[in-house]
């Protein structure tokens, strides 16, 4: 619980100057938590902004970051490690009301349509963690009750609801599957995901250097090699033996999956 | 719970316990002996060597086994020379017992066995029913026998003193044979079974201990008590059959089996009488196949029968022993346990691995699966070296079930390869001749090296003969062992040769402990032979680690200790706290994005209405959370209702509410709201949830809401106010600079206070942030330093840090008689008489089954029995005695006497989680720790208490890392009360005619409070005369007194008048203490009522802007701290 706190309440926040394309000068900066997605906290944004537009200037509002459009079905937080991990902050991004790229980005018209998402994700994270069954047994008012807690930022009331999703029989040693997903900058497969468990047959924790050797064994730096990428989970880099286990506990996004983002290390 | 053990004997007859909080097997080490069966309870553990001796071990505890042995010197005064020890002939003895009739030299006593040793030499005790008397202790009376005082006078003819000496059991944590005093020793002992713990609580420690022999006889041991854990003798129950194996429970079951495979049940076993009456007699379980293994708890009865099948009694309890009908259950074993709360261990038949039966509950007495334990041992790989003679020993007497299937062909081995240890056997044991089958078996246990030897091939077949002989009868009947029964059973088809297998399998040990390297590798799990769970305090709830290894992951994500944290973990730490600086701190002027917006939670809930007539109305009940200023969370509480057709409303502001108190009773489930204006009028908001879980769902929320709005976040800190109410309800207050400050404190209403999950009866804490509580059931706990548990859930709890804790009090309920001349006394009363089952007061009725636990959070433990302690005594059937109702009761019966009542009393347990640990062993009634002062840099502090029977207890060097550790030393002085005082003991008198039941000792400042409900100040208290010199009277209805390190003053008192209502418990706080008036001036009240204990002695911040005349003298109590020395 006290990562928990540490995660998914106050320190989750990540500055960010927002810059209309036409209006270069006009400028909001605000704090956006990391776990949530950026049209459930963008709505200020509109507002700031509609302020200064002509009416028929006005379509769907979209984010890009230099020169990249910016998916708002990933978590925020996933963005910035993905696409701003290494630059100074705050994190400048550029909002378009016009031109929106059909090719890379998803509609977005209502805030519903981000909760549909954001449940399917949880949903299918219990299906992989517990078969469903917890998120089958749970009622309507619950699944509203996650979805409310992120929708307000009110993580304790999210935390209530989500510590069920969490639970495992103690003798299974943890969730039936891990669910993650892992992202690449310089690929075009949107995200690796596959079935992993947390422990190996022969009952040793899984870590996050297991997981990756599997799934994406680039990512690692064998021996004497100069270290290529960085391997972040909420922007920061936990060690390789960390079990996994324990990271999709308390370092899962509210979506109940773990993101985990390679990145290529820096070159300056 | 406790860490407790589980113990179990492998089939090596090696001795393993294993901890609830372990993960592994710990070999018991201390013994080169290999041991047949143990029987546990929780303070020790006995076993059968292979010698057939009986071994204790005594856990080693804080409570160290001390029993003290006295006698008197008795002189008379003659003329000439004054008192001296010429005595008239017909005086007592110079040196005799109390009464003087036994005759008692000092150097009649003797150590009762090699495990005691004397603590010191005799001296003189100096005490008079806890008067001090002069140097020399001697008491004085005009005659033998008479009255003694302490003081001599003109008619002093004789005088006496009591000398003291203490012995000390020293054999902790070994095995310790018991030694065998009698010279009739019963024949070698196969089967021992300890238990009978909860049959009464006196004395301490005491336990029923039955043992069956070899020749089928059953023995009980006598005298067993913590002031005596050896016993003193051994005493025949004669059984109706010659028995095989038998099971003591914890309470009032005893059962053996038969050897026929009937079961013979213990009847009429009482507190007065804990070996039973007669026997009665149950079929086996199965009508072809008889039993040939039982094991019996409180409430339960678990049998094995021969073809390993396991039985369940249905219906047993301590009125019906012997239950009512058998239940199959799942499952091959060969031996089973019942151990604390009912719970079922038992050895798989097939892996010969140990099970625990899962989900035992007091409603599912069956429990649902068996669950192996399947966890190494210690050194697990170094088995492979064991010793040859462990290996040969261990191989005699479980071989023939290794054995079994290859029988001709190792029946025949075995006469090629007698036995070299038949004929030491022989003469090792007394009275073999008796039983011609007892050398057999006892060379079985003999951890002898094989010598072939040819010429004890006659000692043998000449054993084999007799047995042959004998199977015309019952077969051979020392296989008590289940093991080898099991084998008999197999065998049973080859007739004769096999029954000569089965009598001497024992000797085929050079090829059987081949075999068995061979068939049981060391990587193979362990063989387990015997299980006993007698001492092992788990229920169905408890979280063990002994079913898988992964659990270890699992821990480590729970716990979050510093010491334990891995490396990952800690990197991941350090960079969030460095990632949340990068990316935001310099940021914070930034807006956030999400507004905090208002979020509602509402419910139907019922509300005591405000006006008269008061009576629970339908209300909507609603709590609007937002940001306030400066960040915090604030919410406004609503209550709308209706009043007269009008809608209405009520509300709170989250952040004037002081207190949220769960009252919880049989019919509704309420809670009380008090914010400042509400504690003046004693009228505080009163809501009802519809269920138990709803109103907990409330509680946890406005529990977090309101500490949110105040910025209260962790665990209480070291200043920190505890209280507690008379439910046993835990509250902390954080005390503010400004709450002792001169001239204007805080308010004492406007204090907030929190819930911390657990149940105790009292508190004790000082600045150094110890704390220990009390429980209802005199257990003492420590605070671990989390916070939250109960129903406070997610980020108001800590998740470490939080333990189970349950607690147990006592219902009572009275039975009144009124005496007829007809029939003696009846149930039948005047009509004006009290109900014939009652209250104490007589006024409510309270029968047996109407009589409910007091509240939901409650459940029965024990079935109804009567209560012999009661004051003023009971006869033997607990009655007391008195003219008429209502009256001062006695114990006994006289003419005058024509009503007579019993108490009954009923166990209930209440089991929640909360930041507290147990400390064991010694069960406590009061308990104080010495305050420091805020600068102090002591560390170490010394925690005093008094034991439930009255034993001033004092626990050295309790620091807050350590705050449980280290040894209680036991002294035994005069029945105090309350432990606030000093430690040189000064007998003070209480004020005229009042006894004193509590004290407390501030900085310089003595207040005690008497039975009667009055607070006393001691006055001249001064550091060079720390007696004082007289009581003053404070005020009267005080219930409790708790003086701060700073002589802050804090009751609880009773009849504090409010604007509204009147209330009983309420906390109060003296005003106007200052060093030049120590006493104060005025009373200000704070929250209640219903509370029950408060503590301030937590609390040494100097309240600002006040300059303290400088204390440069240290206070009594600091004169006084090095370490009491043991009278």
């Amino acid at each position: 619980m006290l990562l928990h706190r540490l995660v998914a309440v106050s320190p989750m926040l990540l500055c960010a100057c927002f810059c209309l394309v036409s209006f270069p000068p006009n400028l909001l900066q605000l704090l956006l938590p990391r776990v949530s997605y950026l049209p459930v906290v963008t709505d200020k944004v509109k507002k700031h902004f509609l302020k200064v537009m002509r009416p028929e200037d006005v379509e769907e509002m979209w984010f890009e970051y230099e020169g990249t459009p910016l998916k708002w079905h990933y978590p925020i937080g996933v963005l910035f490690d993905l696409h701003a991990s290494n630059t100074v902050l705050p994190w400048n991004i550029t909002v378009h009301f016009k031109n929106f790229p059909d090719q890379d980005l998803l509609h977005c018209p209502s805030n519903s349509i981000v909760e549909a998402h954001f449940m399917s994700s949880i949903k299918e994270a219990d299906s992989l963690k517990h078969k469903s069954q917890v998120v089958n047994d749970m009622q309507k008012k619950d699944h509203k009750q996650l979805w409310m807690g992120l929708q307000n930022d009110k993580f304790d009331q999210f935390w209530a609801m989500n510590r069920k999703l969490m639970e495992y029989p103690t003798e299974d040693g943890g969730f039936r599957y891990i669910p993650f997903r892992i992202y690449q900058t310089l690929s075009d497969r949107p995200f690796i995901q596959k079935l992993f468990r947390p422990v190996s047959p022969d009952c040793n924790a899984h870590t996050l250097g297991d997981l990756l050797k599997e799934m994406y064994p680039d990512a690692l730096t064998n021996d004497g090699e100069q270290k290529r990428y960085q391997v972040l989970i909420h922007g920061i880099e936990p060690l390789l033996e960390t079990p996994l286990q324990w990271l999709s506990e308390h370092l899962s996004h509210p979506d109940n999956f773990l993101h985990i983002c390679v990145v290529p290390v820096p070159t300056d | 719970m406790p860490v407790s053990l589980l113990w179990a004997v492998d089939v090596y007859g090696r001795v393993y316990s294993l901890s609830t909080v372990g993960q592994q097997w710990e070999h018991c080490r201390n013994t080169h002996l290999e041991f047949k069966r143990v029987t546990a309870a929780q303070q020790c553990c006995w076993g059968i060597g292979c010698d057939n001796s009986i071994y204790l071990n005594v856990h080693a505890s804080d409570l160290p086994v001390r029993y003290q042995e006295d006698t008197y010197e008795n002189q008379r005064w003659n003329p000439v020379g004054g008192f001296s020890e010429r005595l008239l002939p017909s005086d007592r003895w110079q040196w005799s017992d109390i009464t003087g009739l036994q005759h008692q030299p000092m150097a009649s006593f003797q150590l009762p066995s090699s495990s005691w040793e004397w603590e010191g030499d005799w001296f003189v005790d100096e005490n008079l029913d806890g008067e001090p008397t002069e140097k020399e202790g001697w008491t004085y009376a005009m005659d033998f026998p008479a009255t003694y005082t302490k003081d001599k006078k003109w008619n002093s003819c004789v005088r006496r003193r009591r000398w003291l000496r203490y012995r000390r059991y020293k054999d902790m944590d070994t095995w310790a044979k018991i030694p065998s005093q009698q010279t009739a020793l019963p024949d070698p002992f196969s089967d021992i079974s300890c238990g009978g713990w909860e049959i009464s609580e006196e004395p301490r420690g005491r336990l029923s201990l039955w043992a069956v022999s070899l020749q089928g006889k059953v023995w009980f041991r006598e005298g067993i008590s913590h002031h005596n854990p050896e016993g003193s003798s051994w005493v025949e129950v004669p059984p109706p059959g010659e028995v095989v194996q038998i099971s003591c429970g914890p309470g009032d079951l005893v059962w053996a089996v038969l050897w026929e495979g009937h079961l013979i049940v213990r009847e009429g076993i009482s507190r007065d009488c804990p070996r039973g009456t007669s026997w009665a007699e149950v079929e086996s379980p199965s009508p072809q196949v008889g039993a040939i293994h039982v094991a019996v708890g409180v409430n339960v009865v678990w049998a094995v029968t021969k073809d390993n099948k396991v039985w369940f009694r249905r219906g047993v309890n301590s009125h019906n022993p012997c239950g009512s009908g058998w239940i199959n259950m799942v499952g091959e074993m060969i031996m089973i346990n019942v151990g604390l709360n009912d719970q079922v261990w038992a050895i798989s038949c097939e892996d010969r691995l140990v099970y625990f039966r899962q989900g035992v509950t007091s409603s599912e007495l069956s429990g649902k699966t068996w669950k192996a334990i399947s966890i190494p041992r210690d050194g697990e790989r170094s088995h492979s070296s064991a010793s040859a003679n462990s290996q040969h020993s261990a191989g005699c007497f479980f071989s023939s079930e290794v054995r079994a299937p290859s029988v001709v062909s190792d029946a025949e081995l075995d006469l090629e390869h007698p036995p070299g240890d038949v004929a030491i056997s022989n003469v090792t044991f007394p009275g073999p001749d008796s039983f011609v089958d007892a050398p057999t078996n006892s060379s079985s246990s003999q951890p002898c090296e094989v010598v072939p030897d040819e010429g004890e091939a006659d000692v043998l077949s000449s054993n084999s003969d007799v047995t042959i002989t004998g199977s015309g009868g019952p077969p051979d009947p020392q296989w008590s062992n289940v093991d080898l029964e099991e084998a008999q059973i197999q065998n049973g088809q080859t007739g004769a040769v096999a029954d000569s297998v089965d009598s001497c399998s024992l000797s085929s040990v050079a090829t059987y402990s081949l075999a068995m390297e061979d068939q049981y590798g060391v990587d193979e799990h362990p063989l387990w032979a015997w299980v006993s769970g007698g001492g092992c305090s788990v229920d169905s709830h408890s979280q063990l680690n002994w079913f898988t290894m992964l659990q270890s992951v699992q821990s480590m994500s729970l716990s979050m200790t510093p010491a334990q944290t891995a490396a990952w973990r800690k990197q991941i730490f350090e960079q969030l706290s460095e990632r949340s600086k990068r990316e935001m701190d310099n940021f914070r002027h930034y807006e956030q994005a999400i507004e905090q917006s208002v979020w509602v939670k509402k419910g139907a809930m019922q509300w005591w209405r405000d006006w008269k007539p008061h009576k629970w109305m339908d209300v909507h009940f609603a709590l609007e959370q937002f940001s306030g200023a400066e960040g915090h969370k604030d919410g406004i509480l609503f209550i709308y209702y209706n009043y007269y057709e009008e809608k209405k409303y009520l509300h709170a502001f989250i952040n004037e509410v002081t207190i949220l108190v769960p009252v919880l009773n049989d019919s509704k489930h309420t809670f009380a709201i008090y914010t400042p204006e509400r504690t003046k009028q004693r009228w505080p908001i009163r809501v009802a949830a519809g269920t138990e879980l709803e109103m907990y769902d409330w509680l946890a929320l406005l529990s977090v809401s309101c500490c949110d709005s105040r910025g209260i976040y962790g665990s209480p800190s070291k200043q920190a106010i505890w209280s507690i109410t008379c439910k046993g309800d835990i509250f902390v207050s954080e005390p503010s600079s400004a709450l002792e400050a001169m001239p204007y404190p805080t308010p004492c209403d406007q204090m907030f206070w929190r819930q911390v999950g657990g149940h105790l009866r009292l508190v004790e804490c000082n600045s150094l942030g110890i704390v220990w509580g009390i429980g209802f059931d005199h257990t003492a706990w420590v605070h671990t330093g989390g916070y939250g548990g109960g129903f406070f859930q997610g980020l108001a709890s800590s998740t470490d840090n939080i333990y189970t804790q349950t607690d147990v009090k006592s219902v009572y309920i009275y039975e009144n008689q009124r005496w007829n001349p007809v029939t003696g006394y009846t149930n039948r009363g005047l009509p004006t008489d009290r109900y014939m089952w009652s209250d104490a007061s007589g006024l409510r009725e309270c029968t047996k089954t109407g009589t409910k636990p007091p509240s939901p959070q409650w459940t029965w433990v024990s079935d109804w029995a009567v209560d012999y302690s009661v004051s003023g005594g009971t006869d033997r059937e607990g009655w007391q005695y008195a003219a008429d109702f209502p009256a001062s009761y006695h114990g006994f019966k006289t003419i005058k006497d024509f009503v007579r009542r019993r108490r009954w009393a009923r166990r209930c347990k209440l089991t929640t989680t909360g930041p507290w640990q147990e400390i064991p062993p010694i069960p406590l009634s009061d308990v104080t720790i010495l305050p420091c002062a805020a600068q102090s840099s002591v560390d170490t502090v010394p925690v005093w208490a008094i034991s439930n029977k009255g034993d001033v207890l004092c626990r050295l060097g309790v620091t807050l890392l350590t705050p449980a550790d280290l040894r209680l030393l036991a002294l035994k002085y005069q029945s105090a009360l309350s432990p606030s005082a000093g430690d040189c003991w000064y007998h003070i008198p209480s004020p005229a005619k009042q006894k004193l039941k509590q004290v407390s000792v501030g900085r310089t400042s003595v207040y005690t409070v008497d039975e009667n409900g009055n607070l006393w100040y001691r006055q001249g208290v001064t550091p060079s005369y720390p007696q004082g010199s007289s009581w003053e009277h404070i005020s009267n209805n005080v219930r409790k007194v708790s003086v701060g390190p700073l002589d802050q003053l804090w009751i609880i008192a009773d009849k504090v008048q409010g604007s509204h209502s009147l209330s009983c418990g309420t906390v109060c706080h003296r005003l106007g203490v200052q060093p030049m008036e120590p006493k104060g001036q005025s009373w200000d009240y704070g929250i209640g009522g219903g509370w029950d204990h408060i503590t301030v002695r937590g609390n040494s911040m100097e309240p600002p802007r006040i300059c303290l005349p400088s204390m440069t003298e240290p206070s009594p109590r600091a004169a006084h701290t090095p370490p009491p020395t043991a009278p």
